[in-house]
């Protein structure tokens, strides 16, 4: 209980206080930098710890040939070639500061194995993954985009709006309209919803989450809310 | 729950918070000396920042707030909460997993522990896990930190014991995928994709993976009840999924299903700040108003200006 | 099957096809023939340019790369055409990153715009690159006290404190202007937040952000943010303007935001159709269950 409840409750609440004063009180600024770079150095360690969770969680399903077990196989497979080729500075050109070193390059530099995985295997994977998005937008207006009631019809006459002024489907559809009436223009028109509706009720969202995050902070300093330890008994 | 009553009387938060100032002002001023005698300057600046005041004056009012209707929450005057429609889902959502023997998929979004959010989603977890422990349902959990997945773990074990289900925790399904974004999205689609879950809880941080993770779980057919405070991505969330706590229901989520006047009572502090908050707009933009309506009074552009100070601007 | 019960349980795969279609048609007339849809700048974009042009020459500018591969196929022709800018002017460039990957988008946009076409520019002197540092917002506190110490070493290794670019720099104060291109979290929101709001307006922004991350940001402009980018819409309305003042025929690399905007045209196009479709759907089957 001491070390599973106690401990962390007051690791959470001197520094989240200490953190907190720090804001406001300059000779404390530096405390709560200590706690941020004590937690990007406790973060760092625990990777030990997702790294053999990945492992196992892998490695278990492919020993029970789990449906996708031959997913799990490539995810080793690249983990372990990318941790060899990263940790042991496969293909590495000695650094300009220290030539007699054969380890001394950087690894991530692009003529190097590891610079090779990130060009030619993650930047293309990851600009795919973003892709998607593109598709699921599409299907995701097809099917969610009705309007059953005022307030959606309101919806989807703006977001007609914006698609369209923020191309330049909008001049042509509207760049007739006289001077005069350049506001009805839709590139005018989608620049207006932005900044006018859209920030105003961007602004009360802001302002509620802000006062959210204040009372859970309180909760969690105060002691009040300890169910992010798993709550139980106090 | 006698105990939990008394639990700010304790002292022991109070000293701990003591402790926190007193360190950190220690370990400041040092600080401080050393670039003063590097800088030349600590001399002439005021300890106080005196910029962030009004700010600071923000954050004493809501905690005075909280103590006032914590304190009225014990007096029997616990505030009446408005129902929550995602809330209220979540039995469902859970039951429904349990009637088709399949498991219920939570992701405590993508960012670590000092995200309050991830705070917020894992404490949603807890309660997510303990319902599933009751009706004897499957709680898997793949994250993309490592010190979520102990921090998950910790609480689905505290929440199994205490529904009585302590064989239901099994660690391994909280297990780490990766901190990279899109490689944990292409994971999480592909289990989503294969394993076909039940119910599907996003309660984190969360970017550009919000709608794949969502029409990923649309097009097999799960419940799908969403929390996160990134206002970028709750249409999102919005379109796609069956129920969306949005940003501070988020927040109020865990006070709203625990039931305790400690918790509810902080809820009701959060609301007064609103209160503060819309006064505050609605009076500055009166000021503002009649101050374009009235050019020639003075005291109105002063009267602004004091307002813009007062809310930290 | 009648048409409409087809179209109510329309498999999105069929979607899926027709978003690639009208993507990729695009891509592939703009590429064949060079041309682009033509753009109409508006004022956040054409404060964009402002801000960097009344800076004097040999001023300094803190360039946060805040993406990665994924987005930057949206985010890379406004970096692309802000650091041309930046080069152009003869200020300054020091190059940060808070994304892990960050850095490496910083080191390809130098070697694209920088070695390419201002090869008289020198690293260290005229712009540096101080590469990822891990800590989010906490990299912001530091810098707003200690800029060296949040950035020690460039990503040759030197150390910063002895590279000319940097002399005289004590936190981030002494950068008149910040540029930020963020795909997320940490970026341009807590830029403002952090180090924009607490340096009483001795800093200037201007920010580059996604189209997801854009209504989060006009709170913020023309307030704390002095210009915005919006998407590739943005990036392509800045680089149209950029590429008036610059003069000549420019090399295509900076015409990358211009050529995307032909399949977001499509592609918006698309989404109108699709969403009228799906209304009609909607509003035929009503009429079906009623009769």
């Amino acid at each position: 209980m001491v070390l599973t409840r106690l401990i962390p409750l007051w690791i959470a609440i001197v520094s989240g206080v200490a953190i907190l004063v720090s804001a406001f009180i300059r000779p404390m600024e530096s405390w709560g930098e200590n706690f941020t770079d004590t937690f990007n150095v406790i973060a760092a360690i625990a990777s030990v710890l997702g790294a053999g969770s990945l492992l196992k969680a892998n490695l278990a399903k492919v020993s029970r040939r789990d449906a996708g077990w031959g997913f799990a196989l490539v995810v080793l497979g690249t983990f372990l070639i990318t941790l060899v080729v990263g940790l042991g500075k496969i293909g590495v050109h000695p650094s300009h500061d220290f030539p007699q070193a054969d380890f001394g390059g950087k690894q991530e530099s692009a003529d190097t194995p590891f610079g090779w995985i990130y060009e030619f295997a993650m930047v293309p994977l990851t600009s795919t993954m973003f892709a998607l998005l593109a598709f699921y937008v599409a299907s995701a207006a097809f099917r969610a985009f009705r309007a059953k009631n005022l307030e959606a019809s309101l919806l989807l006459g703006t977001a007609f709006v914006i698609l369209l002024g923020r191309t330049f489907a909008g001049v042509v559809l509207t760049g007739w309209l006289p001077d005069w009436a350049s506001g009805l223009r839709l590139e005018n028109l989608s620049v207006y919803v932005m900044q006018v509706f859209n920030t105003a009720g961007n602004r009360a969202i802001i302002i509620g989450i802000a006062l959210g995050v204040a009372a859970t902070s309180l909760r969690i300093l105060l002691g009040v809310d300890r169910s992010w330890l798993g709550g139980g008994e106090r | 729950m006698d105990r939990a009553h008394h639990r700010l009387r304790s002292p022991w938060p109070w000293a701990a918070i003591l402790v926190g100032c007193v360190i950190g002002w220690g370990q400041g001023q040092r600080a401080h000396a050393d670039a003063g005698v590097v800088a030349g300057t600590a001399a002439a600046e005021s300890i106080l920042n005196e910029h962030r005041l009004p700010l600071a004056a923000w954050i004493v009012g809501i905690g005075a707030a909280t103590t006032i209707f914590v304190w009225r929450a014990r007096r029997g005057r616990p505030p009446t909460i408005r129902r929550i429609a995602a809330l209220e889902a979540v039995d469902e959502a859970i039951g429904r997993a349990t009637e088709m023997g399949r498991p219920v998929l939570f992701i405590p979004g993508i960012q670590d522990m000092d995200n309050i959010q991830t705070v917020a989603g894992v404490t949603m977890l807890g309660r997510v896990a303990k319902t599933a422990a009751e009706y004897d349902a499957a709680v898997e959990a793949p994250v993309c930190r490592s010190l979520v997945m102990e921090a998950a773990r910790e609480a689905v074990q505290a929440s199994c014991l205490a529904a009585g289900r302590a064989d239901a925790y099994q660690p391994d399904r909280i297990h780490y995928v990766t901190d990279e974004q899109f490689g944990y999205v292409a994971y999480v689609g592909g289990k989503m994709m294969r394993e076909k879950p039940a119910a599907c809880f996003y309660m984190g941080c969360f970017f550009a993976e919000s709608l794949i993770f969502s029409e990923n779980g649309n097009s097999i057919g799960a419940i799908q009840i969403a929390g996160t405070a990134e206002s970028s991505q709750l249409p999102f969330f919005v379109a796609a999924c069956d129920y969306t706590l949005i940003g501070e229901e988020f927040f109020a989520a865990s006070a709203y299903l625990s039931g305790e006047p400690d918790q509810l009572g902080t809820l009701q502090a959060q609301d007064s700040g609103k209160v503060a908050v819309m006064s505050f707009i609605v009076i500055g933009a009166v000021v503002a108003t009649a101050g374009v309506l009235m050019p020639s009074a003075a005291w109105l552009g002063e009267l602004g200006a004091l307002l813009r100070k007062a809310m930290g601007g | 099957m009648s048409l409409l019960a087809r179209l109510q349980s329309l498999d999105r795969r069929w979607i899926f096809l027709l978003m690639a279609i009208a993507v990729a048609g695009p891509i592939l007339w703009s590429g064949l023939t060079g041309k682009t849809p033509p753009e109409q700048p508006t004022d956040a974009a054409r404060r964009v340019l402002k801000v960097i042009d009344d800076l004097p020459e040999g001023s300094r500018v803190l360039f946060a790369f805040d993406y990665d591969p994924a987005s930057a196929g949206e985010l890379q022709p406004m970096a692309t055409s802000l650091m041309r800018q930046c080069a152009a002017r003869k200020l300054r460039i020091v190059c940060i990153a808070l994304w892990p990957l960050g850095g490496n988008m910083a080191q390809e946009t130098i070697a694209h715009v920088i070695r390419a076409d201002f090869p008289s520019l020198r690293e260290g002197v005229d712009f540096v690159n101080l590469g990822f540092q891990a800590g989010n917002e906490g990299v912001m506190k530091v810098v707003l006290t200690d800029f060296t110490k949040a950035f020690p070493k460039d990503t040759r290794g030197q150390a910063a404190a002895d590279l000319p670019i940097l002399q005289g720099v004590r936190t981030v104060r002494d950068f008149p202007l910040l540029v930020n291109v963020s795909a997320g979290y940490p970026g341009s929101k807590e830029w403002v937040q952090y180090v924009v709001s607490a340096s009483e307006g001795s800093v200037k922004m201007i920010a580059g952000c996604t189209g997801v991350q854009t209504p989060q940001m006009y709170p913020y402009y023309p307030g704390q943010l002095a210009g915005l980018l919006g998407a590739i819409k943005g990036a392509a309305e800045y680089e149209n303007l950029l590429n008036g003042v610059m003069g000549g025929d420019p090399a295509p690399k900076y015409l990358e935001a211009q050529r995307r905007m032909a399949p977001q045209l499509f592609g918006h196009l698309l989404l109108v159709g699709l969403i009228v479709v799906g209304n009609l759907i909607q509003f035929m089957g009503r009429r079906g269950t009623r009769a």
